[in-house]
């Protein structure tokens, strides 16, 4: 019969396995228990025999799910693509940026030598040159929706995944918040905060000011 | 007493959109004198080499942050040791403000911001133009 002891005999100290390593292991303790079995003067296995063969069976179902999800594909596909498009995103908002902003330095330098005529000419030449590059919104809104999409994609596969090991999660679930230590200058980088908990210049103020 | 227009300013930002964004604002203003630093360490080049009347960073580069800047300007006994310093920022949250205080940051703006909040920060540390 196995007991606590043998079991960890046959898995050693090592913490972690790969599924296929488990897999030999319950074909090993399988063929060692039938063997006991067929060798025993004293009752049967059997019923380890049963619940070793249910447990292969669990794992080669939860091994042929995982490959049925794609779940390589976040590595090989999802991730990429979605670092891709927000470099492409950055990249185009960068360019758009840099000519808006020629335009603006254009129209604040008009040279008072030209007629007024000129001037509004010039005017109107950077304003064309200011909406031209305002395109860059359309563009780049059509890449970011592609990355939140693929972002949903990952979030239904791993959710699936946690399902499939018993760790369901809800799609409802609470959002943990990061916690913010003034003391901890990592904690502290968190870059722009969504809208609606974004603390207003005056809030900022506010606070500065009970300093004083 | 009226602001030094001819004052050197030193703004500090890694994205150079934004150095040009405030640097512009900072020639309407007025001020005629600003350079630029693109990360922590070219900013404590420039401070060790010239006096400054003002600093304007942003919190959020690598390797060094805005406030590892604040604190090492700080903690530096030379020249420009107590220069006025403002954070200019998306890093919004109570906490980032009170260390930014206990750092010795002069005061506070968040990202984005317009001509105008930039300009009564300015006035509410260095005095009215």
């Amino acid at each position: 019969m196995m007991n606590q002891e043998n079991i960890e005999n046959i898995l050693g100290d090592k913490a972690s396995y790969e599924r296929a390593e488990v897999v030999k292991i319950i074909n090993d303790v399988l063929e060692k228990v039938k063997v006991d079995d067929r060798n025993s003067a004293h009752g049967s296995n059997s019923e380890i025999v049963a619940e070793l063969t249910n447990l292969k069976s669990v794992i080669e179902e939860t091994k042929d799910e995982v490959a049925r999800l794609g779940a390589t594909d976040i590595n090989s596909t999802h991730i990429p693509t979605a670092t891709d498009e927000l470099d492409a995103v950055v990249g185009a908002t960068e360019v758009a940026t840099g000519t808006i902003m020629d335009a603006c330095e254009a129209i604040q330098t008009l040279s008072s030598g030209l007629s007024e005529k000129e001037i509004v000419s010039n005017i109107q030449d950077q304003v064309t040159k200011v909406y031209e590059a305002c395109s860059f919104q359309d563009i780049t809104g059509q890449r970011i929706s592609k990355v939140v999409s693929t972002l949903k994609e990952i979030d239904d596969k791993v959710r699936h995944i946690l399902k499939m090991l018993g760790h369901e999660v809800s799609k409802d679930a609470v959002r943990r918040e990061k916690s913010v230590d003034i003391n901890d200058k990592d904690s502290l980088l968190n870059g722009p905060q969504m809208p609606d908990s974004t603390p207003t210049q005056e809030d900022i103020d506010k606070l500065l000011a009970d300093f004083d | 007493m009226s602001v030094d227009m001819n004052m050197n300013v030193l703004i500090v930002d890694d994205y150079k959109t934004m150095l040009r964004i405030i640097g512009n604002l900072l020639n309407q203003i007025g001020f005629k004198n600003v350079d630029e630093a693109t990360d922590g360490s070219m900013a404590i080049n420039l401070l060790k080499n010239k006096d400054y009347g003002m600093v304007i960073s942003d919190w959020n580069m690598e390797p060094m942050t805005g406030i590892d800047l604040l604190k090492h300007v700080r903690a530096t006994e030379d020249q420009n040791q107590n220069v006025p310093f403002i954070m200019v920022t998306a890093e919004s949250k109570t906490e980032n403000v009170i260390a930014a205080k206990q750092a010795g940051v002069n005061n506070y703006i968040v990202k984005p911001f317009n001509a105008n909040t930039l300009k009564g920060k300015i006035a509410s540390v260095l005095g009215d133009f």
